[in-house]
């Protein structure tokens, strides 16, 4: 395990700066708690570290760090195909591992996603992915996500008065087919005294087979549990760095907008129940700072990563952005702000025209990861108290020679390294980059991203 | 003096809308002349949607009233008169790919453009592309891929359609997530536009517009 310091126990009279400080310092001890497969990869580890903590706090490093997403290329070169990754978690760890054993020092990093739980998830019929297998040709190379009114426009006081109930006997029945039988249980908040009557949900043949089925996938999830954190610690005893994370948030306008009403029942409600709207996204940002907050990762960990979806550039105007996506994304961000937490913001799509009005926090505290934003004019309105990462576009790492890729991070480099503050990185996720991409990438960055020798 | 249909749909006043349609059908108005107007505050949705006044939720908003106000008139609608249309283009996301935000802004802009949308939907399989082009005798074709296996997916189209001797018979353009004119090049398209609006200069470009 990576982190294993207890938190000292004056954490709550501490400043965010102090929690910070306390945070990287942890992280920079994780060298000491880690079995390294050489003294080169524990080498490479620490040198990931020292670079990610400077530019997180917006100072100069040796050279500009580089984060790399790979997509299915461990897969794909494994001779594993997404299908049989998704359904056979070790294999997918061991091609990864290969990978990562062939790769991580002419990568710099190996971004591994974890491996996603495909048997577990088709036990509990759960709707709102479809994958190889579940909803996709075999052949698919990735899940793609399915949009639906999962709460319908009339169900906004049930979600305000009862968050939980709402979730487990409204929302759940309708994400996941195996929770069906919870739309027949009364609230659980019916359970009081009379214990004849009280717990009769439970002789309920429905309630029983739901029930064995959670179970049943909970057996099924924890395959995937020790694959992933196989991988996750063979990652690091090969030398591979990335900020531990605190958690993972969603702005509760996309948690609404994504997965609860739709885009299209999102952006009607702003014409017509825009209070209901304003009260639910206020509640599932105190949801939102509530889960992250409480969950394992945050008393050790370093980030939260956000990824933005609707509050982009196009997709609605200033005036909406400021009264309905940005309030409640703020308070969260705030929140983790003050526990000492980093909060990275992928910012899909392009932020042009926010950039200004986005700059609200103290320095060190926000990394923007930009995909088709303007990098040079990020650099100038955030770059001397943002960290900034991107922007190579997937385009380049999936069809470009190289030399092109090369030239596009030289650029890139030229206008967002000086100062430090810097990641060089992909714009978005793409399916299958091509291997000599992802190198130029890096090679660019020993090359052109150099600040002290 | 009361507001008109044109503007109350314009400015997405929904109430406005939908009573002034009841009163004129109680006023035995022409349908068609109610309809007439109906997409004429479309238009200027558009037009607004262009300069970046309006946003995704004033244009999706602006379809649920016309919609609306289209149910309202249906049932006294006897011949509709088919709108003056200006071009065709054959739309659709390609195969591999379900995301139809885009697409069906796309769809909106042109509609509210003149434009004759065939819209195939999601997960289009590049012969499905074919048939229809070669059925309506469309010269515009748009492709719109969110996820990087559209580049794939769109080169697969534009094979197909060439394939099958209708290349030099359209234009094509492509659009979408991670769309670039790097894209457009692999892919072997005619153009990429990064966003609806260029999509209607683009059509009105190739439709002699």
């Amino acid at each position: 395990m990576m982190n294993q310091s207890q938190r000292p126990a004056n954490w709550a009279q501490l400043t965010p700066e102090q929690k910070r400080a306390w945070r990287f310092q942890n992280w920079a001890d994780s060298v000491q708690h880690i079995q390294f497969v050489s003294p080169a990869a524990r080498q490479h580890y620490q040198a990931q570290i020292e670079r990610l903590s400077a530019v997180y706090q917006v100072r100069e490093p040796d050279r500009v760090p580089v984060i790399i997403s790979t997509g299915n290329l461990p897969y794909s070169e494994a001779g594993l195909d997404y299908k049989t990754a998704i359904h056979e978690p070790e294999q997918a760890v061991q091609a990864c591992l290969k990978f990562s054993e062939k790769h991580t020092s002419d990568l710099d990093t190996f971004a591994s996603s974890m491996v996603f739980p495909a048997t577990s998830m088709e036990n509990l019929d759960y709707h709102m992915y479809i994958w190889p297998g579940n909803g996709l040709a075999d052949s698919a190379t990735g899940f793609q996500f399915v949009e639906g009114e999962y709460m319908l426009a009339n169900e906004y006081d049930a979600l305000l008065r009862d968050p939980t109930d709402f979730w487990m006997r409204t929302y759940l029945p309708r994400v996941y087919g195996a929770f069906k039988p919870m739309q027949q249980v009364s609230p659980l908040t019916d359970i009081f005294e009379i214990v004849k009557a009280d717990m009769l949900f439970l002789a309920n043949p429905d309630v029983q087979a739901m029930l064995q089925k959670l179970l049943d996938s909970g057996k099924l999830l924890k395959r995937y549990m020790q694959a992933n954190i196989e991988l996750r610690d063979q990652l690091l005893a090969n030398g591979y760095a990335a900020a531990p994370m605190a958690g993972f948030a969603k702005a509760p306008f996309d948690t609404v907008g994504d997965t609860l009403r739709g885009t299209k029942g999102i952006m009607r409600d702003i014409y017509r129940q825009p209070d209901k709207l304003l009260k639910a996204v206020d509640l599932l940002a105190d949801i939102t700072i509530n889960n992250v907050l409480s969950s394992p990762g945050a008393c050790d960990g370093q980030t939260v990563t956000y990824p933005l979806h609707k509050g982009a550039d196009g997709w609605m105007s200033q005036k909406q952005f400021e009264t309905f996506y940005w309030p409640s994304l703020k308070k969260t961000m705030e929140a983790f702000i003050q526990e000492g937490l980093i909060i990275t913001l992928f910012a899909e799509g392009s932020y042009n025209t926010r950039l200004d009005y986005v700059d609200q926090f103290p320095k060190g505290t926000v990394v923007w990861w930009f995909d088709q934003s303007d990098m040079a004019k990020a650099k100038k309105t955030l770059g001397d108290h943002c960290c900034i990462q991107g922007n190579v576009p997937s385009s380049l790492v999936m069809t470009a020679a190289p030399a092109a890729t090369r030239e596009y991070c030289r650029q890139l480099i030229e206008a967002c390294a000086p100062g430090g503050g810097f990641i060089l990185g992909q714009g978005c996720q793409a399916e299958f980059p091509k291997i000599e991409n992802l190198q130029a990438m890096v090679d660019a960055a020993r090359e052109f991203g150099v600040y002290r020798k | 003096m009361p507001m008109d249909l044109v503007n109350c749909l314009a400015d997405l006043k929904e109430d406005e809308a939908l009573s002034i349609t009841k009163n004129r059908l109680e006023a035995h108005e022409d349908p068609n002349a109610i309809l007439a107007d109906a997409r004429k505050g479309m238009s200027i949705v558009g037009e607004r949607f262009a300069k970046a006044e309006y946003f995704i939720p004033d244009l999706i908003f602006s379809g649920e009233i016309l919609k609306e106000v289209t149910d309202l008139v249906k049932p006294h609608l006897t011949a509709a008169a088919p709108p003056k249309r200006i071009g065709k283009v054959v739309l659709g996301t390609v195969a591999g790919d379900i995301h139809d935000i885009g697409l069906n802004i796309v769809d909106f802009m042109l509609d509210s453009n003149g434009f004759e949308v065939y819209n195939l939907g999601v997960d289009v399989p590049a012969q499905k592309f074919v048939d229809k082009i070669r059925e309506t005798q469309t010269p515009v074709v748009a492709l719109s891929g969110f996820l990087t296996l559209a580049f794939d997916s769109m080169k697969d189209t534009v094979k197909a359609i060439e394939s099958a001797g209708l290349r030099k018979d359209v234009k094509i353009m492509i659009g979408g997530g991670q769309i670039d004119d790097q894209v457009k090049n692999y892919t072997g398209a005619d153009a990429f536009g990064k966003d609806a609006v260029e999509a209607v200069t683009l059509a009105k470009k190739w439709s002699g517009g």
